[in-house]
């Protein structure tokens, strides 16, 4: 079973939340999203400077396999992206919840926070998908 | 749930991520299909290619039979082993299945038929073959391994049995040799060398084992697709089916117009088109831009739609996007590919992409 820290936020599309307590958040997608894709070749990420709509697309990810909607979680302004997943897609393979985040977000409305799922909740999600 | 090969025990055990491919449960990959997919191209790996049919012919007529049952022609088979690969064509022209074919002597041909295409082929076979006296015998319990890579037949030889090593070894390309139930040829899917080895079902798994023994890594679909790709080789399903000619599936090459009187099924249909310029290329495609080239994009000429992609995907070896695509006569040099509503660039090529571990196009 995949790793899911205790300390994030989860989407049931299979992203991770991590408030960084001054307005803004990482996202990212699951170490459990990257196993299901398969070797990742392809990251398309927003712009610095997008608005973005909790539980809208607004990257993509493609693996050998298949491409793949990231939604945003949360709505708000993307302040940063990681750049380097330009040319090293497989970072998200290797590292999903550290070095593999995707983009961060300054919040405009925090209260999106509160409708996460939290390591328990998601988990069951997984198992769910499982059966 | 799909069938299941002799060996879904052992990917199991082996780490395979297991899905559903042409009504069989069989291995996506085991890890990596990106390191799946170099091994095979640097050293050695092995597919689990069970759920492919292999069928035997026979009779006194059988060579008569596949003369008119296929478009290319078995008359190039003089020497026991040898392979050819063909299109199996229904009256209209259209592609039934591609498969290839051994000649092993005057009353045995054997062929190997797609999975998901068994059935159908079958039916096809046995509507055909009373007219020659010929039978056909699905030979169910046998399995097959492909073991493919530049380091494969070095790593197979060993693990063949004894009485197979010495012909195994001296085996051309596209030559097959045989001892008992145990079937060795060097053939494949991949654009490297290696051997397909058909064998007893009740002897596959101590041969998979002994094999990943010796450092022949397990490989799943994932990779014998993504090699297939780079080596320019159609899928059946994805590139050309009942209703594609192979004039427009880059399969020319495999039809024999020659003698002009060998009436083989399929025949007057495919003359009618043939040199016909209005026929759509089968092409290459290099991607210039960002993203992921796949099954079913539309291709773009001149601002003008011209065409879609049969066969997309990643290409490992050449760390670019590639495609295989059908396309208005005119297209060439560089087109567009429209990815999620954008267009982006791409280069037009002859396949293939990749053989024998070396890029065959500009990267």
């Amino acid at each position: 079973m995949s790793n899911v820290p205790n300390d994030l936020k989860y989407a049931k599309t299979h992203e991770w939340v991590r408030d960084e307590e001054d307005g803004t958040v990482v996202i990212g997608i699951t170490d459990h999203a990257q196993e299901l894709l398969g070797d990742l070749v392809f990251v398309e990420l927003p712009e610095v400077g997008d608005t973005v709509d909790a539980g809208a697309e607004c990257a993509v990810v493609e693996s050998v396999k298949a491409a793949s909607d990231v939604y945003s979680p949360v709505s708000g302004e993307v302040i940063a992206i990681n750049e380097t997943l330009v040319d090293t897609p497989e970072t998200v393979n290797q590292d999903a919840f550290g070095d593999g985040w995707l983009f961060q977000v300054r919040l405009s409305a925090p209260a999106d926070l509160d409708d996460l799922l939290d390591a328990d909740a998601y988990s069951d999600v997984m198992e769910s998908e499982a059966h | 749930m799909g069938n299941r090969t002799i060996l879904f025990d052992t990917h199991n055990s082996m780490g395979a991520r297991i899905v559903p491919f042409g009504g069989w449960d069989m291995p996506l990959h085991y890890g990596s299909q990106l390191e799946e997919h170099h091994a095979v191209r640097k050293d050695a790996g092995m597919f689990d290619v069970c759920h492919m049919t292999v069928v035997d012919l026979t009779g006194d007529r059988v060579r008569e039979f596949l003369r008119h049952l296929l478009a290319n022609d078995v008359a190039r088979l003089q020497e026991s082993g040898k392979a050819l690969y063909s299109c199996m064509l229904n009256e209209q022209g259209g592609v039934i299945d591609d498969l290839i074919v051994y000649f092993m002597h005057e009353t045995w041909f054997r062929m190997v038929v797609n999975a998901g295409t068994t059935e159908k082929d079958l039916a096809w076979l046995n509507r055909q073959a009373p007219a020659f006296d010929v039978t056909v015998n699905p030979r169910n319990d046998l399995a097959m391994i492909a073991v493919q890579g530049p380091l494969a037949r070095h790593k197979a030889l060993l693990q063949l049995p004894v009485p197979l090593q010495e012909p195994a070894a001296d085996l051309q390309p596209f030559y097959a040799a045989t001892a008992a139930d145990w079937f060795v040829g060097r053939t494949g899917y991949t654009g490297e060398d290696g051997f397909e080895v058909m064998l007893p079902e009740t002897e596959a798994v101590a041969f998979w084992q002994a094999l990943a023994d010796t450092g022949v890594r397990p490989c799943g679909l994932g990779a014998r697709d993504t090699l297939r790709l780079e080596a320019g080789m159609n899928l059946y399903g994805s590139d050309m089916d009942e209703t594609i000619s192979p004039l427009e599936a880059g399969l020319n090459w495999t039809i024999a117009w020659e003698p002009a009187d060998r009436a083989f099924i399929g025949r007057p249909a495919l003359e009618a088109h043939k040199g016909d310029p209005a026929n759509r290329r089968f092409v290459g495609l290099v991607l210039i831009g960002r993203g992921v080239l796949r099954d079913h994009q539309k291709v773009f000429f001149n601002d003008r739609e011209a065409g879609e992609i049969t066969s997309g995907g990643f290409a490992p070896t050449l760390d670019k996007s590639i495609a295989l695509a059908r396309v208005s006569p005119e297209v060439g040099g560089e087109c567009e590919v429209e990815i999620r509503g954008k267009r982006v660039p791409a280069r037009v090529v002859r396949p293939p992409f990749v053989r024998n571990g070396k890029a065959r196009v500009e990267a």
